[in-house]
């Protein structure tokens, strides 16, 4: 079996110190180890921005993909070859942004996908403008008297789009984060994990102080993540206490459940050479 | 014999299902069809077109006159009938001669039929009518009555015998009053010559086919006219061939599916319009820098932006070129007939997986919707190039993605072998996928992609001379032109005038030396284009220092006729 150590590489982050990428990149090297799969057995597909990097750090299969674009990838990876196991992770601006609409359809669709967003609540690698999570009134580069546009809630939206496991991790925590990411892992269908993560550089609101003195964990109040209006309760949430862990989770059938032409093999062990097409040139005659 | 009957009338009237039955049946009586269909972007109402051109030769376009017109409205009659051959015949809805003649030529005779009056008789709905005017057309050329049942009976079979009985009796009672009526007929007779059969396809099926020989297992598109025929022909036979056929949210994720697709190892496709292809070029260079195979078919309609949504054009070509940010080798095919299309489907993904780039097949409206009668096509052979298969992976140590190699092609995997583990990256990066900025490295990289240029140049094939070499003029086109050119190259034989046909298949890497040879070696070049600018007499000129000496254009939205080209060629030769 694979161990934690499986999962490095000897390549040494970028990131500015005390990033809070490093937080999550060693809760998504422990989710991974405890996931009980080989690392050949993933595919972590990246986008643009401060994350981007991070398919370098992980020794697993890992794709440097295009900004906003993760899940399409994602998707076309897990349709061609569902044995991988598909991780797709982008930035707040990355797929909140830009992303936008790949992020809803991919939900609705209920892939075995799991999601892992760094959430800042800026863009940070363009050196610091608003983001679509940003709160109305941050003042930044690109909004120097204020956003006037509220944030995007990634939570209701998730629970209204169809994600069959929805939670918030914070990166100032990552062996909560690391437990979260084995069972978004190991949940058949679509997981969103949407992580506060603080940005040293540029964010001087939402800091790791900030988060600290808010967060507290939803299993620590004995709430049951199986309630859609519970869960709408506790998304909306965001004041002086600031929920992380597991918001909403159901069973119900993945896309790929209901692809009739992958269920006996994955379009990659198909044969490419030999195809009879005689039968279909028929229908021209 | 040669002879083009046309049905019109208003979309809903059921004209693409009449054309195409009647391309079939020709085709069935071992004749030649080319058919072509234009209508406008909506639904109800609006004028629809569909000519069907037959002949005992092959025939390679529509024709710009009209032997035999179907009008199923009036307005189908005042459209078309100056497109009227000198003795054609008009057929249409009524009882007798109206007064005015539709103020058509008195040569041109009227065959009033009263199809509305046949349905109600027979209790039939009156969309129907369609099926009795193509009875009718049978009785006015004395063809094969029993082809059309047979026809009708394949066709609603999923309907059931209800609906095929009530189809064929109206269909005969067309046929009968025609015979009652109209004795003579049109004059015209045309018999089935035996009984080979050919595929009667269009460009977009023919693709698709191509596509699914070449071992296609990913589709994914986002609905565009008029590359949507091969999303709904490919849909169709998703289980047939068990492929995963993706109608996407939008032409981004329609792409970026098919790379994450081919990624993972199967070969995978995607097309759409100009206005699609313009959402997919950021892909289209993610694609390349990541060195992961991808086909795309961009099927041309008139531009800018939603232009002419259901006409054709050539105008996208510079487009296809260009598009997406960077320095970074593709290869652009334009096959010009239903035959290239399944070939170019076939070779493309093998070039895309052999140096491991997108690979575009241009097309455009005309090619993609118009039907050729063609013999069965062969299988596809498969080439994936590099692709290391299990054994090869199990002994695999050090992996490196883009592994420098003097043809700058490196080894390819799919991922998920337990030996190798390596990451694809769309930033420049070093040989194991890994970000790298610095200079060396980016030169290094540069090199090894455009590098693959030397070996694709060897492989590709030569242009294609058409008529006799060293003709007085040579006519130089891409894509759909070549059928109408093909056959105005018969007209202007016969009017005494010499000439042959460049076509340019490959028009990026571009042929520069082969051309060049043809083009120096030739008294007088002409190019036709569909298009404005001449984009590819701007290609040749770019590449090999030659202007061509005349520009044959259109731009109005409809492909070329026969004629047209030829009696333009002869105004250039003579007022020059």
């Amino acid at each position: 079996m694979a161990e934690l150590a499986d999962f490095r590489t000897p390549i040494k982050p970028v990131w500015c110190p005390g990033c809070g990428n490093f937080g999550i990149l060693a809760a998504l090297r422990g989710g991974l180890a405890d996931s009980g799969l080989e690392p050949h057995q993933f595919m972590i597909v990246s986008g643009i921005g401060c994350h981007g990097a991070v398919i370098q750090y992980i020794n697993v299969n890992g794709f440097h993909s295009i900004h906003g674009r993760t899940l399409p990838v994602a998707t076309g990876i897990r349709l061609a070859n569902h044995e991988l196991k598909v991780i797709a992770i982008s930035g707040d601006g990355d797929g909140y942004g830009i992303g936008m609409g790949h992020f809803i359809h991919a939900m609705r669709r209920n892939l075995d996908i799991t999601y892992i967003v760094h959430n800042n609540k800026m863009y940070s690698l363009t050196t610091g403008q608003t983001s679509p999570t940003s709160d109305k009134g941050f003042s930044t580069k690109s909004t120097p008297f204020g956003s006037i546009e509220i944030a995007v809630n990634p939570l209701t939206l998730a629970l209204s789009s169809g994600a069959s496991f929805i939670a918030r991790g914070f990166a100032g925590d990552p062996p909560h984060l690391r437990k979260l990411i084995t069972e978004a892992i190991t949940h058949k269908g679509f997981s969103l994990i949407d992580v506060l993560q603080p940005c040293v550089t540029f964010n001087k609101v939402n800091t790791n102080d900030f988060y600290k003195e808010r967060v507290y964990k939803l299993e620590d109040e004995g709430y049951e993540p199986v309630d859609k209006a519970a869960a709408y309760e506790r998304a909306v949430e965001w004041n002086s206490r600031v929920p992380i862990g597991v918001i909403y989770k159901e069973d119900r059938p993945t896309y790929e459940d209901e692809v009739v032409t992958i269920q006996d093999m994955p379009l990659v062990k198909r044969p490419v050479e030999g195809v009879d097409i005689t039968r279909t040139m028929e229908q021209f005659m | 014999m040669e002879f083009s009957w046309m049905i019109g009338g208003e979309a809903g009237f059921g004209i693409m299902a009449s054309g195409l039955t009647m391309s079939k049946a020709f085709a069935r009586g071992g004749l030649h069809v080319f058919d072509t269909v234009e209508y406008p972007s909506l639904i109800r109402g609006g004028h629809n077109s569909y000519q069907v051109r037959v002949s005992d030769r092959e025939v390679f376009s529509h024709t710009g006159y009209i032997d035999l017109l179907v009008a199923l409205n009036k307005e189908t009659v005042h459209l078309h009938k100056d497109e009227m051959a000198p003795t054609g015949c008009i057929v249409f809805n009524g009882k007798e001669d109206p007064e005015d003649r539709f103020d058509v030529h008195a040569d041109i005779c009227l065959f009033p039929i009263p199809l509305s009056e046949i349905v109600q008789n027979l209790g039939v709905k009156s969309i129907m009518q369609n099926t009795a005017a193509l009875g009718a057309t049978f009785g006015l050329i004395g063809y094969d009555l029993t082809i059309l049942e047979e026809l009708l009976t394949e066709i609603f079979q999923r309907k059931g015998e209800k609906i095929i009985q009530s189809n064929i009796k109206v269909a005969r009672a067309g046929y009968d009053f025609v015979m009652e009526n109209h004795p003579g007929g049109t004059g015209i007779i045309i018999k089935p010559t035996d009984n080979h059969r050919r595929l009667v396809i269009n460009g977009n099926e023919a693709v698709g086919l191509g596509a699914l020989s070449a071992g296609l297992r990913f589709y994914s598109a986002y609905p565009m006219t008029p590359a949507s025929g091969l999303l709904h022909f490919l849909a169709a036979e998703e289980q047939n061939h068990n492929l995963v056929v993706k109608h996407t949210e939008d032409e981004l994720a329609a792409i970026l599916m098919a790379i994450g697709a081919s990624h993972a190892g199967v070969r995978a496709m995607t097309a759409s319009s100009g206005g699609g292809f313009a959402l997919m070029t950021e892909a289209l260079g993610m694609a390349a820098m990541t060195e992961t195979p991808l086909v795309v078919m961009v099927a041309q309609r008139p531009g800018p932006s939603t232009g002419l949504a259901t006409r054709s054009e050539q105008g996208d070509l510079r487009f296809v070129m260009h598009a997406s940010q960077g320095d970074f080798l593709r290869v652009v095919m334009a096959p010009g007939d239903v035959s290239e299309c399944y070939w170019a489907a076939g070779r493309a993904f093998n070039l895309a997986e052999k140096y491991q780039i997108p690979v575009l097949i241009i097309t455009d409206k005309y090619l993609t919707e118009s039907h050729k009668t063609v013999e069965p096509f062969e299988p596809v052979t498969v080439d994936r190039g590099l692709l290391l298969n299990l054994e090869e992976m199990d002994a695999v140590s050090n992996y490196k993605r883009y592994e420098l190699t003097e043809s700058g092609i490196s080894p390819r995997v799919m991922p998920g072998h337990p030996n190798i583990i390596f990451d694809a990256n769309s930033n420049e990066h070093n040989e194991y996928g890994h970000d790298l900025d610095n200079p060396d490295n980016r030169t290094i990289m540069m090199d090894k992609r455009m590098n693959k240029i030397e070996s694709i140049v060897k492989e590709l094939e030569e242009p294609v001379i058409y008529g006799p070499p060293g003709a007085d003029v040579t006519l130089v086109g891409w894509g759909s032109t070549k059928g109408p050119i093909l056959e105005a190259m018969l007209l202007m034989t016969e009017n005494n005038i010499s000439v042959n046909f460049l076509q340019i298949i490959f028009i990026h890497p571009f042929p520069a030396e082969k051309v060049s040879d043809i083009l120096k070696s030739s008294k007088f070049t002409i190019g036709v284009e569909n298009n404005k600018e001449a984009q590819l007499g701007g290609v040749i000129r770019e590449r090999t220092g030659i202007e061509l000496n005349k520009k044959i254009l259109k731009y109005n939205g409809r492909p070329f006729t026969p004629e047209e080209i030829a009696n333009r060629v002869m105004e250039v030769m003579i007022h020059g």
